[in-house]
């Protein structure tokens, strides 16, 4: 396996841990976080796939202004002080 | 939990649908026919060195419109439902600005950015980046001063006003291709010399366009998002 | 780049798509399902992006011509320019639908004070029944995705449902 091989399985395998951290953290901030790496390391895909106007729309605007989109909203939605959220005190489940 | 295992088991039948349809015909060899032509011909009759912006602005301009009015769209839809009518009413305590560190580090690369924007959409047939890139670095030169200094805000009227006068230099570029019996948003004034910085006819004004539209409508997005919130 | 590498990226993107599609539909938590499209979206755009790559023999150029360089010598080793257009539109208007379907969700959270999903169905129907008259709907027997209401015993009701995930 060549060099270059490898290089593109650990990126592969960060991205995927990357999203599936977006999933399942607790913590909605570091789940915004998460998801603007995902935007980065395909940015980087796209520069190895020779499609380098595509990695600098990718980077800028979907790790970039996503990720700023995301911490700004989470802000109002006051995300930053919930660690654990209620949300399984509301589970939903039949009523009668 | 019937719905749970469904679910997975859709998303995993659905990628598995796809990678067969994906690897039934050889990785990294298409056929491509479209391509190719485009490849061919977008150096002599466009004359942008980077062919991505002549798909982009020149195959497909009219793609292009109407990608900007969904941003339009969307920015509009968003100052809607987040309108600031009521926000005068609950506004709490005013937020205090950033640290000194901050505020300097800002006014520092207001102007850096500024460059790196502009610079981004000038060259967008040259190089790559364009009129998107280069707006969405603009929106974030005029977007961080304002969150290191929650105080002073930017006028949505001046922002408003920007972004209607780009997507009429926009529209106006288009039409004025009508007047020389070419079709609507084609290139004029002719390819010109490969690589220069005047060259491929009208693309740089409608990038140009493009970008300050973009960074417009993406930097008024930006500030109602981080508006004080009206109602909490 | 060779046939081992694209296939992993394919299986990458794929994922993606995949992890995106489960996340958007089990999330109950509205934040967290527009992070999930952000991530389906990143995949189908990786995806196109990689339909459209093409190497020869003497590797793969990006789709800009170098000044100074023979542009005829230069297009039969070019990648694809399409798919890397319409992915260019596609990500900016994706951008906008996230900002959209976020302050939406800042909007129903300062309605109903919640983000999570059944909460806010349970909260709108109380409403909707309230607005109009009516009792809430009584349903015979429990069928799957029943109607639960605001009052809920919590202890009573988290022993029954299997957590899901967040």
């Amino acid at each position: 396996m060549a060099w270059a091989d490898l290089v593109i399985v650990i990126m592969v395998v960060l991205v995927l841990v990357a999203a599936c951290a977006a999933l399942f953290l607790k913590n909605l901030l570091g789940a915004a976080v998460a998801t603007a790496l995902v935007s980065l390391g395909v940015s980087v895909f796209f520069v190895m796939l020779r499609a380098p106007d595509v990695a600098l729309t990718e980077a800028a605007i979907g790790a970039g202004l996503g990720g700023l989109l995301l911490a700004l909203a989470a802000r109002r939605l006051g995300l930053w002080r919930i660690e654990a959220q209620e949300e399984s005190e509301h589970a939903g489940g039949p009523a009668c | 939990m019937l719905t749970r295992y469904g679910t997975l088991l859709f998303a995993a039948g659905f990628a598995f649908l796809l990678f067969v349809l994906f690897t039934s015909q050889p990785l990294g060899a298409p056929p491509m026919l479209a391509g190719q032509a485009l490849l061919d011909e977008a150096a002599t009759t466009v004359g942008a060195a980077n062919i991505v912006t002549a798909v982009v602005l020149a195959y497909r301009g009219i793609d292009t419109l109407g990608e900007l009015s969904i941003l339009f769209a969307a920015a509009t839809a968003v100052g809607l439902v987040l309108g600031s009518a009521h926000r005068t009413l609950g506004a709490g305590a005013p937020r205090e600005p950033g640290g000194f560190i901050l505020r300097a580090g800002v006014d520092f690369l207001f102007p850096l950015l500024l460059l790196v924007g502009f610079y981004i959409i000038v060259h967008g047939h040259l190089t790559p980046g364009g009129g998107f890139q280069g707006g969405v670095v603009l929106a974030a030169a005029f977007v961080l001063p304002v969150l290191a200094r929650p105080t002073e805000t930017l006028s949505h009227k001046a922002m408003a006003r920007v972004e209607g006068l780009a997507g009429g230099v926009f529209i106006l570029t288009g039409l004025g291709a009508l007047a020389f019996d070419r079709a609507f948003l084609a290139p004029l004034l002719g390819p010109g010399q490969l690589g220069a910085l005047l060259s491929a006819g009208t693309l740089p004004v409608l990038y140009l366009a493009v970008g300050l539209k973009v960074g417009a409508e993406l930097a008024s997005l930006l500030l109602r998002l981080s508006e004080d919130e009206a109602d909490a | 780049m060779s046939e081992f590498a694209l296939l992993t990226l394919l299986i990458g993107a794929l994922g993606l798509v995949a992890l995106g599609i489960g996340g958007l539909v089990l999330s109950r938590n509205l934040f967290r399902v527009v992070l999930a499209l952000a991530l389906a979206e990143a995949g189908a755009n990786l995806l196109l992006v990689l339909v459209g790559f093409r190497q020869s023999a003497w590797g793969a150029i990006a789709p800009i011509i170098e000044s100074g360089r023979d542009a005829a010598s230069l297009t039969p080793s070019m990648v694809d320019p399409i798919p890397q257009a319409l992915v260019l539109t596609a990500i900016v208007i994706g951008v906008g639908v996230q900002a959209l379907a976020l302050s939406l969700a800042i909007r129903a959270y300062g309605a109903y004070g919640t983000l999570d999903m059944n909460a806010l169905r349970a909260r709108m129907e109380t409403d909707i029944d309230s607005a109009a008259g009516t009792q809430p709907a009584r349903c015979q027997h429990a069928p799957a995705g029943g109607r639960p209401l605001p009052p809920i015993s919590a202890g009573a009701r988290r022993a029954d449902t299997p957590g899901t995930p967040a």
